[in-house]
């Protein structure tokens, strides 16, 4: 034993990651294949600073993959989810079942009965949910046809991690071990545990609708009276209970923890605490999450490696290179674009966490030996610490030859001048833009993580970058240092403002103009140094407001030009109300401050009441002077 | 800061000054005169919705008002004329209380498309430019203000190089002479334009 308690451990685990992370970020190599790093180093086979124990971390840390899930949740309205049950079902149900048959297929043909062969087909047929998702995330690809894509084969993934706990013990080799102890070997005493299959399924779709309605109809009231006290770490505290309370609940009846938080996080995705409940729980998750990524990166068992370094290669090289090549037979089935395609097939070719469970359960349920389950941990092990470097090879070697290029490369004729403006995001926001320069003679130079939409546009003959504009080197190739002004289009908003923080630290000369959502985001905008913001909806807003106005019997101009000067005043109050934030000192909830905002806001209307009213072109002082009636029109009709 | 004998706010106003010759150029003589706000209308409010309150607050502040623009079928740009509209508010600039102008002097400083000869009785316009004026000038009288001859510059189409460059001479000493109060405004009312003569009005006719 290295450790003398709990804070030794702590701080050799803090201390990997603080060391190693923002190196291999600062390499360009993400913080997962960081956190990796360092748990290989500090592992039994680096420095040796942790031994076996890092397994029960790992077990541990999984809750952060738990975590995750429930942010996602958050994130995805059910509206959205259901427009995804295509991908989900489809593109995730293919995938399974197509690597689980291949990978059977060859463990037959090498010689292992069915049952091992279809176990291990199975088991390796999942991918690594945790990194794969945290490293498209911090490309910014999430959004993308790949991400999204990728998204979807993972939950079908997680999904299919409850019947493959049905179905492993039934495959046992050996039936002289004991079958009975079914689900109940991951989490301990379990509720389900005895009863009939009628009886699972019962308890298990009320669980289920359990969650639904506490989701539905009692976090809210709950949240709203822990909020009223105002004490901050009990709404952290409330938050981390409902998480863990839904992970227990799940795991009693077998189900996948990760499942029920993620079930949890859209029923509460249109809840006004969403914010409030990411903001509490990302800490949480990320930390969780560097935990496990590190116990992964220790647990990879050199011992077994070093000893048949042939073999170990065989399987990762294998693993990695069916599943590659599955995934880019179904891109190509579900209409991929070829640079979608590879990244699709490059973020999801590696073993998952779910591998380390499903084997050691596997090997309980005598459905394989601790000598078959135990090399092929390693290579899971090794196929997900390898994800973020195979990204990093796709996205400099392979995706630069086979895919969109990430500059243009130059044509003999094209002349490489410097335009003056920077689009990046080139959506519903960042086109219409571009399209007015273009048609005014303005150069622009596009930056797009959308692959399909950069072909496009190279097409057209526009300027165009691939990537995330977040990238300081990428803003650089595409002539931060000569351009005059950036717009940041995208409606990615944390995106954004990491952009105008490396802006401004890299190229203070370019005038940033940005997107912002709402008036929060605009302040936030432009306290951080941004020249010029614009609200998506405030133009879109006052001309239905305008149109209303007329509706009800207004002159056009009259309309129009209340609307100028409601313009005016919304804007001027921005400004204002920006800096009356700063004075609280206390912390309050985002949703709270949206509410003090717009009180504000309504204040200072009341008062500057005169302000909206338009004195042009009116007579009735005139009249007045010189005797005639001295009445207003009335106001309005 | 320096303070002068009066100081001046050029109202400028012109849709398309990048299509511009002559006003571009005259522009340039002036705008950066110490005691001169350069106020460029068509760029302030390209919408047209003028914020009055702080164009009061601007006229206010200076003694001597300047309008600025192309004569656009013999009167103001659009834009100008919504901001006298708008600005000049009864209670304000008129009417027994309002006094904000009283005092003040106003010039107008015109291009023409049409040669001098044109703007007589007996020219194609059948009027000169003192009589095309006299919605100015007759507003000028109704706010109290002081209406000065008018800065003209004609002939626009045809007009050479030099003789742009020897009028934004002329408008930089007759703006700086305003200014300082220099220019025998006696003398000035006697001829039709300010700038017939803009060495005798200075006085140094040592020509």
């Amino acid at each position: 034993m290295h450790g003398e308690g709990f804070f030794f451990q702590a701080f050799v685990y803090l201390a990997a990651a603080v060391i190693s992370v923002p190196i291999a970020k600062r390499m360009g190599l993400g913080s997962v294949l960081g956190y990796l790093i360092a748990g290989f180093i500090i592992g039994p086979f680096g420095l040796k600073l942790i031994g076996t124990e890092g397994q029960d971390v790992m077990h541990f840390a999984e809750f952060g993959v738990v975590m995750m899930l429930f942010l996602i949740g958050l994130e995805l309205e059910p509206s959205l989810l259901w427009r995804l049950r295509g991908p989900i079902l489809g593109m995730g149900g293919l995938q399974v079942l197509i690597t689980t048959a291949v990978i059977s297929s060859i463990g037959v043909v090498l010689g292992l009965t069915f049952q091992t062969a279809l176990a291990i087909g199975m088991i390796l047929s999942l991918s690594s949910t945790a990194i794969v998702l945290q490293t498209l995330n911090e490309k910014g690809l999430i959004s993308t046809d790949a991400g999204q894509s990728s998204f979807s084969v993972l939950l079908f993934q997680d999904i299919a991690v409850i019947p493959m706990f049905a179905v492993l013990p039934l495959l046992a080799v050996n039936t002289a071990g004991s079958p009975a102890d079914s689900a109940s070997a991951r989490q301990g005493t379990s509720w389900v545990e005895g009863l009939p299959g009628w009886g699972h399924a019962l308890a298990v779709a009320v669980v289920i609708s359990v969650i639904i309605i506490i989701g539905l109809y009692l976090v809210r009231p709950f949240f709203r009276s822990v909020a009223r006290t105002r004490i901050r770490e009990l709404f952290t505290a409330t938050a981390l209970l409902l998480v863990i309370g839904i992970a227990l609940l799940m795991s009693k009846v077998g189900l996948s923890p990760a499942l029920g938080t993620f079930l949890a996080g859209v029923v509460l995705a249109n809840s006004e605490y969403r914010h409030e409940l990411e903001g509490d729980i990302e800490p949480f998750k990320g930390l969780l999450l560097g935990l496990f990524f590190i116990s992964v990166g220790s647990s990879i068992d050199f011992g077994i490696i070093s000893a048949n370094p042939g073999l170990a290669g065989m399987l990762v090289g294998g693993l990695i290179f069916i599943k590659l090549v599955i995934l880019l037979m179904l891109g190509r089935v579900f209409n991929m674009g070829s640079d979608q395609n590879l990244l699709f097939a490059f973020a999801l070719a590696q073993g998952g966490e779910f591998a380390f469970v499903l084997f050691s359960f596997a090997v309980q349920n005598n459905v394989m030996s601790t000598g078959l389950a135990n090399p092929l941990i390693g290579a899971v092990a090794l196929s997900m610490a390898l994800t973020p470097l195979l990204l990093l090879v796709n996205e400099r070697l392979v995706q630069p030859r086979f895919g969109t290029k990430e500059e243009e490369s130059g044509e003999a004729d094209s002349i490489d001048e410097v335009n003056p403006v920077i689009i990046a995001g080139f959506g519903s926001f960042g086109s219409i833009i571009g399209r007015l320069l273009r048609a005014n003679g303005v150069g622009i130079t596009v930056l797009d993580v959308d692959s399909d939409k950069v072909e496009l546009l190279r097409k057209l003959g526009l300027k165009v970058f691939y990537g995330n504009a977040a990238r300081h080197d990428l803003l650089h190739a595409a002539g931060a240092e000569k351009a005059k002004l950036l717009v940041l289009a995208m409606d990615d908003y944390k995106n954004i403002l990491e952009i105008v923080h490396i802006t401004k630290k890299h190229f203070p000369h370019l005038r940033i103009f940005a997107r912002a959502a709402g008036r929060s985001q605009a302040y936030e905008l432009l306290d951080a140094g941004v020249d010029h913001v614009y609200r998506e909806t405030l133009d879109t807003s006052l001309r239905a407001g305008v149109d209303v106005l007329r509706d009800l019997g207004f002159r056009s101009h009259q309309a129009h030009r209340a609307m100028k000067t409601f313009r005016y005043h919304d804007e001027e109050s921005v400004n204002t109300l920006r800096h009356l934030r700063h004075d609280h000192k206390t912390y309050i909830s985002h949703a709270r401050q949206r509410i003090e905002d717009l009180e504000q806001l309504l204040l200072s209307e009341l008062r500057d009441a005169e302000e909206h009213h338009d004195t042009g072109w009116d007579t009735s002082t005139m009249r007045e002077e010189i005797g005639g009636s001295g009445e207003k029109e009335q106001k309005g009709i | 800061m320096k303070t002068y004998k009066n100081s001046i706010f050029i109202l400028f106003a012109h849709p398309a000054l990048q299509k511009s010759r002559v006003n571009k150029q005259l522009i340039r003589y002036v705008r950066d005169i110490e005691g001169v706000t350069f106020h460029d209308l068509y760029e302030e409010y390209p919408d047209f919705h003028i914020h009055v309150a702080r164009e009061q607050q601007l006229v206010v502040k200076h003694d001597i008002i300047v309008f600025h623009h192309p004569l656009f079928w013999f009167s103001v740009p659009a834009l100008l004329k919504e901001w006298m509209d708008l600005v000049l508010q009864h209670m304000w600039a008129y009417g027994y209380k309002g006094m904000a102008l009283k005092g003040k002097k106003l010039l107008s400083v015109i291009s023409t498309g049409g040669r001098e000869s044109l703007f007589q009785e007996k020219g194609y316009n059948r009027h000169t430019i003192a009589e095309f004026l006299y919605p100015i000038a007759q507003t000028a009288r109704v706010c109290g203000m002081d209406y000065l001859p008018p800065f003209v510059v004609h002939g626009t189409h045809t007009i050479t190089k030099e003789e742009i460059a020897r009028n934004g001479e002329d408008y930089r000493k007759i703006i700086t002479g305003l200014r300082d109060g220099t220019i025998d405004l006696e003398l000035a009312r006697t001829l039709p334009r300010l700038n017939s003569d803009t060495d005798s009005i200075l006085g140094m006719q040592e020509k």
